[in-house]
C-alpha cells in the first residue's frame, strides 16, 4: 500500500513539479537573500524542476544557442544535462562497480579553488599530477570554478556525476597533454565522447572540427583523432579516479594505470590564438 | 495514493485550489481565483505579514529586495525577451495604451515602473506627430501665407513645442534606467522632454498634483502593496488626469486560457534559461501574473483608491488588460 502510495506521489510529484516544488518551500518564511539559500526547492541545491516538454525544449534552445555563440558556456552545460540521462545512469553504474569510484560517489568530493592547496601543489616535483595540473591552469589561464551548476537533472546522484564530470575535464586536459585551445578541446571531446556516451560530447565532437583549419583538420583526423578514440574506449572511466588524493603520483604511471598512451603530437597552449 | 492526499490537503489550507487528487495532471498551473483580496497577505504565527512571490509566501519586506534582484538581472535582455515571449506583441499592446491615451502636446506624462523606456519614447513620438498634425493644419488654415510667414510660424512653434510635453520615467530600479537611457541614446532621442528618476511607486518623489497622465505598464503586479501605490498615482495627478495601467489579467476564454497557461509555464522559463540565462527570474513573472487580481477586482481596488470613471479593455483576449481611471 505504501509502496503504492510513494509510486502514485513520485508520478504526480513528476507532473506537477512547478506546483508541488513551491509547496516544499510554503513552510519556509525566513528570509533568504538569494533564490536558491537554504530554501532550496529540489533534490539538491540549484536544481530546478523541469517537466519533459521543458527538457526537450531546453535541449533544443541550447543546442541552437550554443551552435550561434560556442562561448555560452551555459548552454552547453544544460545541453549536457537535458541530454545526457542514459549516458549519467551508465557513468554512475560504471563508477559504483569500481571501488574507488565507489569512494567517490560516497564521499562527494568537489574540485574548487577553495579545496585545492595550490601552494602545496606548486611545491611537488615535475612530473607529478598535481604540479603538471598547476601548471596546465596557469599556462592556459583557466580556473576550476568556473562551472556551471548543474540544474536540471533530476536525480541528486546523477546531479553529482555530471557536476564530477565537468570538474574532471580540466584534469583530463592535464592527462592528455592537451591545451585548451580549439585544437584541444575537440581532441578532448573526442575522447570523452567515446568514454562517456553522452549526446552533448558526441555532438560537440563532430560540430567542433568545422571550426579547425585544414592544417589542424588534418593533424586531428590522422593523429589526435584516433588516439583520442582509441584511448577513450580502452582507458579506466575517468571519473572513477580519486583524483584529490593523486597529486604526488607521477603523470606517467598515471596514465599507465589509466591506459592512457601519452599524446602523439605535443601541443602548445602557445598555439591558442590561431585556430 | 493516501501520501499523495495528505500532501494534498496540507497544500490546501494555502487558500489554492489545487486539481482533485489522482487526477490528470496538467502540465501548467492553473490555479483557481485567488478569492478574496484578503487571501492575498496573510499573517503567519510570529506577527509578521507575509505575501506572495509568485506562488512562494515571503515576507512583505523581503518582496520588494527579491523583485529588485530579478529585474537587476533580467535589465540586459528585458527588450529582447519580452519580443520572444510575447512574439513582439507587447508592441501592439503599448501602440494600443497609447492610441487610448491620445496625448496632446504640452501634457506631462509620469510613467511608473516605465524601467527601459518604452511608453515614454511612444509617447514623445506620439505628441510629436501631434504637433506636426497641428503645424500642417495651421499652415493649411491662414490663408495665401507668404513663405516667409510659414518659416516663421514653423520655427515659434518648435521652441515651444518639445518643451511643453514632457515624459519623466520613474522606475525603482537603476539598472533598468541604465538601460532606457542608453537606449534613448542609440535611439536618438532629444533629451529636452524626458527625463529619469529612481523612485517607488509606493511612494513617489513628487509633489502632488503634477502630472496629466500616469502610466504603468507590467509594473503593477511587482509592487508590494498595489493599494499604495494607487493612492500615490492619485495624490501625484492633477484634477482631470488621467490613470492608466498595461497588466497581464485573467483569461476568459478557457481553450484559451489552456493554451496560455502552458505556453507560460512550459515555453516562458525555458526561454529565460537560453536567451538570458536565467530560469527562475522568468518562472517568478508567469507566477506573478498568476497572483495578481482579475480584471473586475482590479478595478474595483482602482475605484477604492478614489478614481472615477474606471473602465478596463481586454487585449488579446484578457491577456492583458487596459485600466483606465481619472481623478476628479
Amino acid at each position: 500500500m505504501s509502496l503504492c502510495a510513494v509510486k502514485g506521489f513520485q508520478w504526480l510529484r513528476q507532473r506537477q513539479c512547478v506546483l508541488f516544488s513551491k509547496a516544499v518551500c510554503v513552510h519556509q518564511l525566513h528570509s533568504s537573500p538569494g533564490f536558491t539559500d537554504s530554501c532550496y526547492d529540489g533534490l539538491y541545491p540549484g536544481h530546478i524542476h523541469t517537466t519533459p516538454i521543458q527538457k526537450a525544449l531546453l535541449a533544443v534552445g541550447s543546442g541552437v544557442a550554443a551552435l550561434q555563440n560556442p562561448y555560452r558556456h551555459d548552454m552547453v552545460a544544460v545541453l549536457g544535462e537535458t541530454t545526457g540521462h542514459l549516458a549519467l545512469i551508465n557513468l554512475r553504474d560504471r563508477m559504483k562497480n569500481d571501488p574507488e569510484g565507489y569512494t567517490i560517489l560516497t564521499e562527494r568530493p568537489r574540485i574548487r579553488l577553495s579545496t585545492l592547496d595550490l601552494s602545496k601543489m606548486a611545491s611537488l616535483p615535475d612530473g607529478s599530477f598535481g604540479r603538471e595540473y598547476l601548471r596546465f591552469l596557469e599556462d592556459n589561464h583557466v580556473t576550476p570554478d568556473s562551472r556551471a551548476d548543474v540544474k536540471f537533472v533530476d536525480n541528486e546522484e546523477l546531479a553529482y556525476v555530471m557536476q564530477r564530470y565537468r570538474e574532471v575535464h580540466d584534469l583530463l586536459h592535464t592527462l592528455l597533454g592537451m591545451p585548451t585551445n580549439m585544437l584541444g578541446e575537440v581532441a578532448v571531446k573526442w575522447f570523452e565522447a567515446a568514454q562517456t556516451g553522452l549526446p552533448m560530447c558526441a555532438l560537440g565532437a563532430v560540430l567542433g572540427p568545422l571550426r579547425l583549419n585544414s592544417s589542424r583538420l588534418q593533424s586531428l583526423f590522422t593523429s589526435l583523432g584516433p588516439w583520442a578514440l582509441q584511448n577513450g574506449r580502452r582507458s579506466r572511466c575517468i571519473l572513477s579516479i580519486f583524483y584529490e588524493r593523486r597529486w604526488e603520483q607521477n603523470l606517467e604511471d598515471l596514465r599507465q594505470e589509466l591506459n592512457i598512451e601519452p599524446p602523439p603530437v605535443i601541443l602548445s597552449a602557445a598555439n591558442k590564438r590561431s585556430t | 495514493m493516501a501520501a499523495s492526499v495528505r500532501l494534498l490537503l496540507r497544500l490546501s489550507h494555502r487558500n489554492i485550489n489545487v486539481a482533485a487528487a489522482g487526477g490528470s495532471a496538467r502540465p501548467g498551473c492553473c490555479w483557481g481565483p485567488t478569492g478574496p483580496s484578503s487571501c492575498r497577505c496573510f499573517s503567519d504565527a510570529t506577527g509578521d505579514r507575509s505575501t506572495h512571490f509568485g506562488f512562494e509566501t515571503v515576507p512583505e519586506t523581503e518582496k520588494a529586495k527579491r523583485v529588485y534582484k530579478v529585474f537587476e538581472n533580467v535589465a540586459q535582455k528585458y527588450d529582447v525577451m519580452n519580443d520572444a515571449m510575447s512574439l513582439g506583441i507587447h508592441r501592439v499592446w503599448k501602440d494600443m495604451l497609447l492610441r487610448a491615451m491620445h496625448p496632446q502636446p504640452g501634457v506631462r506624462l509620469l510613467d511608473v515602473a516605465g524601467g527601459t523606456g518604452d511608453i515614454a519614447f511612444r509617447f514623445l513620438e506620439y505628441v510629436q506627430s501631434q504637433q506636426e498634425r497641428q503645424k500642417r493644419r495651421a499652415a493649411r488654415s491662414t490663408q495665401t501665407p507668404s513663405w516667409q510667414d510659414i518659416s516663421t510660424n514653423y520655427s515659434t512653434e518648435d521652441e515651444d513645442g518639445p518643451q511643453e510635453s514632457k515624459a519623466v520615467v520613474c522606475d525603482i530600479n537603476k539598472e533598468m534606467l541604465k538601460v532606457g537611457k542608453q537606449k534613448a541614446d542609440s535611439m536618438g532621442i532629444s533629451a529636452a522632454g524626458l527625463s529619469w528618476v529612481v523612485g517607488d511607486a509606493e511612494e513617489l518623489p513628487f509633489d502632488d498634483d503634477q502630472f496629466d497622465i500616469y502610466t504603468i505598464a507590467f509594473g503593477i503586479r511587482n509592487v508590494t502593496h498595489i493599494d499604495q501605490a494607487l493612492q500615490e498615482a492619485l495624490r501625484v495627478l492633477k484634477p482631470g488626469g488621467r490613470f492608466m495601467c498595461l497588466e497581464f489579467s485573467k483569461v476568459t476564454n478557457p481553450v484559451l486560457a489552456r493554451l496560455y497557461d502552458t505556453y507560460s509555464f512550459q515555453m516562458i522559463p525555458v526561454l529565460g534559461e537560453v536567451i538570458a540565462g536565467d530560469w527562475k527570474s522568468y518562472q517568478y513573472l508567469v507566477e506573478s501574473i498568476r497572483k495578481f487580481p482579475d480584471q473586475e477586482e482590479f478595478k474595483g481596488m482602482i475605484e477604492d483608491a478614489g478614481f472615477y470613471c474606471v473602465h478596463y479593455h481586454n487585449l488579446t483576449g484578457g491577456v492583458v488588460a487596459l485600466h483606465s481611471g481619472f481623478k476628479l
